[in-house]
């Protein structure tokens, strides 16, 4: 354990007396790089002028694979695949959509990919086995799950420095931060509880107990309630986030298939709160999800053991990782109808596009 | 309907006000046996702490999640000597703890259970596998978290027929236990479509385990003691004595896989078990006892979970409200086995996938595919409802 302790030290950019190059501020970028970005820019502006929608880019963490696949949303093809660490599961965007952030478990760090080059340029200090992760809405402080020492590792992206760690549950995994930036909501898997973290003062001011293993947390966009699935609970606790209490819950039942089957993970929420796009694990179904009713009105075959999602920014399509189909299923938000199969690394799991 | 609004009020209330004030205090025992068999392999060999290691890593969580809500866990341990009587040493432990976790052979459980019934106290089978204990024997104030002989010879059997290694050698051996897994490995064959092509009992005639030139002897006896039996596709060991099961693999005459008590076992765990988030555990285990986690400290973590699980969700450590919720039908419990565990209401018994492992890698999790169940899957490993002669009392 020892070992493991001093190779994340080492790891830490900064220690070792060279100042860490900045990521929000970007104030290293050469003359002639920028110029080159211009080139690049009119290009694609050409392309856009071209083409009848947006294209937007697509990076799929593989945690099996230790890769992340980079996916074209207008030809619906796989245009990279990048190397990165061991066990590669959460993945975000930074704010300013120049880098993504990949938490590499079981190499102990996240891993900035330069969205340019398509390619690792440096690591953050994440606390050990990092899962998921949050950013407040500036994009300048970011919040990790820790697995494996029931810590949330807090994280100043642009000196990235730990600036602490806030004592959790046993097995911090889903995160999300209140729109107001207020409220940090972390779950954790073993002691089944939602933490909600007050983010200035980094202390917990309330837990509320939901069902078994929950794995993940979701604002609606007009901050009224939290969505928490729960894995091995089977349902999708709503919580008020004023009272925290649980005000409800959805529940799914799928004709001939076994209730253990249904495995709540992944969750999206179209921007007008209408709509909950929910990830049943291997019950190989998005279920379609009526927000104000917290009804299921459609079950959506995808691939095998669905995990994660992520929406197109102009939400004309939801990308759901299906882990061990090894793909990545295109549904068509307005139509609800899964249109395109992408096949990707071994065990996708996180997903990020770009803004 | 106002009054029971007022009740979950005062109860809420109460809950807030117990954050403030002084902890809940529960109290879990562990009542073992000194001691550890002998195995055949060095490797295999239990550490002194094996199972309470897994209580005691589970009383960590639970506190974790104690700290929340205004509980905190105590583990209690107690040992006896083999032959001891162990209701003296369960009703010490019953004075401070309401729950107690066992790893005792069938008959001192059972002395156990009938002597603390009147008291309240629940109990938690970790050890004892044999089926009586859920069946003629059973007993209402016992949990069973480890497995049955049944359900684990169901686990292997699904396998080996999955594999179309439907030919089965059985090599019993001569103790009691031997023969008791042997009689649910046949129970197995019969259910599942598997033959048993020939029988052959390994008779022991009280060898050392530990020699300086055992190898060789073994390598000579075992290919003849496997000669000349009928075609089969693998050979299937009773020997939870200990005696001579991992003595067969490559060592038989034909070149046949071995399964059983060697070769590929059925356990409720394994330290190679990673999948479903059991990473996480593995390393806390790790970190907690600087060694590898055991079965048998599965099953112990699981019933102090489980304990911390209903404590939660009452929100209360009352032995009586925890034992009616564990006993309940909202009741399950995440395990790191990819799906909720839940208790058999008709014996207690707990509901969980079994892991096929050979001492390096899980090699499979049963139930395996197309083994279906109009309740629950894993009902299809072990005695099944309509089957059960339980009596719960």
């Amino acid at each position: 354990m020892q070992a493991e302790v001093s190779d994340v030290t080492r790891r830490i950019p900064g220690r070792d007396g060279a100042p860490p190059p900045p990521l929000a501020g970007e104030v290293k970028t050469a003359r002639g790089q920028i110029s080159r970005m211009l080139g690049a820019a009119s290009l694609l502006t050409l392309a856009l002028a071209a083409a009848p929608a947006h294209a937007f880019i697509a990076y799929v963490s593989n945690e099996k694979s230790n890769t992340v696949t980079v996916i074209d949303t207008d030809s619906w093809t796989v245009t990279k695949t990048i190397k990165v660490g061991q066990r590669p599961r959460g993945i975000d965007f930074t704010r300013d959509g120049k880098f993504v952030m990949v938490a590499v478990g079981d190499d102990d760090t996240i891993q900035v990919i330069d969205a340019k080059t398509q390619s690792v340029v440096d690591s953050l200090p994440s606390g050990p086995d990092p899962e998921l992760f949050a950013q407040d809405a500036a994009g300048k402080i970011l919040y990790v799950a820790n697995e494996n020492d029931n810590t949330v590792t807090v994280i100043d992206l642009e000196k990235r420095s730990r600036l602490g760690d806030i004592q959790v549950g046993v097995e911090p995994e889903g995160m999300t931060i209140s729109p107001d930036g207020k409220t940090l909501i972390n779950t954790s898997e073993t002691t089944n509880m939602a933490h909600f973290i007050d983010t200035s003062s980094r202390q917990i001011v309330a837990n509320v107990l939901v069902d078994a293993r929950p794995r993940f947390a979701e604002f609606k966009h007009d901050a009224s309630e939290v969505w928490v699935s729960s894995e091995i609970g089977g349902t999708v606790s709503v919580i008020d986030p004023k009272k925290h209490e649980v005000i409800g819950k959805v529940t799914f039942e799928i004709p001939g298939l076994r209730k253990e089957a249904i495995q709540p993970v992944g969750i999206g929420m179209t921007k007008d709160d209408k709509t909950a796009f929910v990830a049943l694990g291997p019950a190989n179904r998005i279920a379609v999800v009526d927000v104000a009713s917290r009804k299921v009105t459609k079950y959506l075959l995808v691939g095998q053991r669905v995990w994660h999602m992520a929406f197109t920014p102009d939400e004309k399509y939801l990308l759901t990782t299906n882990g061990v189909s090894n793909d990545v299923s295109v549904i068509d938000v307005a139509a609800q109808k899964v249109i395109k199969t992408i096949q990707v690394g071994e065990l996708p799991w996180g997903i990020t596009i770009a803004p | 309907m106002i009054r029971w609004l007022a009740g979950l009020i005062g109860f809420a209330l109460a809950a807030t006000s117990a954050l403030a004030a002084e902890p809940a205090l529960i109290g879990v025992g562990y009542l073992g046996v000194t001691g550890a068999r002998s195995t055949l392999s060095l490797v295999d060999q239990p550490a002194e702490n094996d199972g309470v290691a897994g209580a005691r890593l589970a009383i960590e969580d639970n506190n974790t999640t104690g700290k929340f809500l205004g509980q905190r866990f105590t583990l209690e341990e107690r040992r006896i000597k083999e032959g001891e009587d162990p209701v003296q040493a369960a009703t010490a432990l019953a004075e401070k703890n309401g729950f107690i976790i066992t790893d005792l052979p069938a008959d001192a459980l059972l002395k156990v259970s009938d002597a603390l019934r009147d008291r309240g106290t629940l109990l938690f089978n970790a050890g004892a596998i044999d089926e009586r204990l859920r069946e003629a024997d059973c007993r209402g104030n016992v949990i069973h978290t480890a497995p049955t002989r049944a359900m684990l010879a169901d686990a292997l059997g699904q396998y080996l027929v999955w594999k179309k290694w439907s030919r089965w050698l059985l090599v019993v051996g001569s103790h009691d236990e031997d023969k008791l897994f042997a009689d649910a490995l046949r129970r197995t064959a019969t259910r599942f479509g598997a033959k048993i092509v020939q029988e052959k009992t390994f008779e022991d005639k009280g060898g050392a385990r530990r020699t300086d030139s055992g190898v060789t002897l073994i390598q000579r006896q075992m290919p003849v003691f496997t000669q000349g039996a009928p075609a089969y596709d693998v050979l299937v060991a009773a020997d939870e004595s200990e005696v001579f099961g991992a003595y067969l693999p490559y060592r038989t005459w034909d070149p046949r896989p071995v399964a059983g008590s060697a070769g590929l076992v059925p356990r409720s765990w394994d330290a190679s078990q990673d999948q479903w988030g059991a990473i996480q555990m593995q390393n806390r285990f790790m970190k907690l006892n600087s060694r590898r986690m055991t079965a048998l400290d599965m099953q112990a973590w699981t019933a102090a979970r489980m304990i911390g699980e209903a404590t939660s969700r009452t929100n209360s450590g009352d032995v009586k409200k925890v034992t009616d919720f564990i006993k309940g039908p909202d009741f399950s419990v995440a395990a790191f086995k990819g799906t909720r565990l839940t208790l058999r209401d008709w014996n207690l018994q707990l509901r969980q996938p079994i892991l096929l492992v050979d001492g390096r890698m899980v090699v499979s999790v049963s139930p395996q595919e197309g083994f279906l169940h109009q309740v629950s899957e894993l009902d299809t490993l072990g005695y099944d409802r309509p089957e059960s002669k339980c009596k719960l009392k």
